[in-house]
């Protein structure tokens, strides 16, 4: 069951990096409880749309406003509410599982750190190497702990970048079913990908973000099937 | 108070890693070491210009192996892009700073416990000053070299060739420091009037201050842009 109302809504969103213009007045809503993905090609923004949401680029131009508050610069009552999964790890190479899950939670100020952190090692698997320092850790188990390192100030809104990329086919069913478990307890869920197959498994609606611009948003009901949704995603790029 | 323990957070983890690893800091104390080395047999220790070279060693000593130190602050920070990862956290950017001054100042400053007592056993040197007023314009003369140190490695950090470019933008800052520094600690190891060394002291803790108030507030600059 959604929830109703607006987690997220960016208001004409500019961003101009150099003299290059990225993202051009992208307009766009996140209801609560939804999972939006946004896909588009190679170089289109995405990143960029990301790292402006997250506060860690500043707009050049428009609004980013958050259950109804508009996102100040560097904002840490925002920055707590986002939980980013960015396309590198963020984890330090020399300290534990467990010695990075402290040290986010403590910057977080999440309460029973020590508790969760055991908790949520257990929930991705990686409860047995919680005392190795994790440079030796391949791709996978690294994603694994970058979403325990996301979930544990347990926020309002996800921000996933190409969650996927990289994960064998058991981390991936992990990540689906931390995902559908988020969705249930009503977590607003913005990812981006650029995995077809995870993106109509997982979203409620997909928008794409083509040459900095949102130009198509489709809502994924059951009546639209996977061969759909990519018929879709190519018409509408080759279009704009 | 939060930017404060936030501060802390962040230089504890570097302090522990560094605890575990011993890299930087094993770095620093055999540059350190070597430098005295060389210096005391180009030296020679019965002679009175011993006293003249000592207060500029030891700052040389506490620049170079302080800039080693100093490169590696950022650059770790790198790995698997974890600046992003603290810039996503909800505290202030500024705590980043503070947290690496705390940590590098600490690491430079036990680099100097080891280095200091080691120049004087070699170049055969017998303290007479006063170690309090020493002690005080060592400590005094590291933070205010860590302060900018530190600002400057972060904005070096984003830059090709970072390790050439810290030195480059740092020694001429510091110039005024160092001045103030090794004049300090010469008057203070020649047991002269303490007054005048209360007046480069001052200089110092004023450059401290500016320097301190104006990287804190243009750090988050430097962040939008990493």
């Amino acid at each position: 069951m959604k929830e109703l109302g607006n987690m997220l809504e960016l208001k004409n969103m500019t961003k101009i990096l150099g003299d290059k213009l990225i993202l051009k007045n992208v307009s766009l809503v996140l209801n609560k409880g939804e999972t939006l993905a946004v896909i588009g090609p190679n170089g289109a923004g995405k990143s960029t749309f990301f790292k402006c949401t997250v506060g860690l680029l500043q707009p050049t131009s428009g609004d980013i406003i958050i259950e109804g508050q508009k996102i100040q610069k560097n904002s840490a009552e925002i920055k707590r509410k986002i939980g980013f999964l960015g396309h590198e790890s963020f984890l330090y190479n020399t300290l534990t599982p467990m010695e990075n899950l402290k040290f986010y939670g403590k910057l977080f100020k999440v309460k029973n750190i020590d508790e969760k952190a055991t908790r949520l090692l257990k929930e991705v698997g990686l409860h047995y190497f919680k005392e190795i320092p994790i440079r030796s850790f391949s791709r996978g188990m690294m994603q694994r702990l970058a979403i325990a390192r996301v979930l544990l100030a347990e926020p309002d809104i996800l921000m996933l970048d190409e969650p996927h990329t990289g994960l064998d086919q058991e981390a991936v069913a992990l990540l689906n079913r931390i995902i559908k478990q988020k969705q249930t307890n009503g977590t607003s869920i913005l990812i981006i990908s650029h995995d077809f197959d995870q993106v109509h498994e997982l979203a409620d609606r997909v928008t794409i973000l083509n040459k900095g611009r949102i130009t198509e948003t489709i809502q994924l009901t059951s009546d639209i099937d996977l061969p759909k949704m990519k018929d879709w995603y190519a018409e509408a790029v080759a279009q704009k | 108070m939060s930017i404060l323990i936030d501060a802390w957070t962040i230089a504890w983890k570097d302090l522990s890693n560094e605890l575990k690893t011993k890299q930087t800091i094993g770095m620093m104390v055999i540059f350190s070491s070597l430098v005295i080395l060389v210096f005391s047999f180009a030296f020679d220790p019965t002679n009175n210009m011993v006293k003249a070279v000592i207060p500029g060693l030891v700052w040389l000593i506490t620049i170079f192996s302080g800039i080693l130190g100093l490169n590696r602050s950022f650059l770790s920070e790198h790995e698997n892009d974890c600046l992003t990862g603290l810039r996503s956290a909800p505290i202030d950017p500024s705590s980043i700073y503070l947290g690496k001054v705390l940590a590098n100042f600490i690491v430079v400053t036990v680099v100097q416990v080891i280095s200091i007592p080691v120049l004087f056993i070699l170049f055969d040197y017998r303290f007479l000053g006063a170690i309090l007023w020493f002690m005080l314009i060592v400590i005094v003369g590291t933070f205010g070299f860590i302060i900018v140190g530190t600002f400057l490695a972060a904005l070096a950090a984003n830059a090709k060739n970072s390790e050439m470019l810290l030195p480059v933008l740092l020694l001429p800052l510091l110039s005024p420091l160092m001045i103030a520094a090794v004049q300090g600690t010469r008057i203070v190891l020649e047991n002269q009037d303490i007054s005048d060394a209360i007046s480069w002291l001052q200089l110092m803790a004023a450059y401290d201050l500016l320097f301190l108030a104006a990287c804190f507030f243009l750090f988050e600059f430097i962040m939008e842009g990493s």
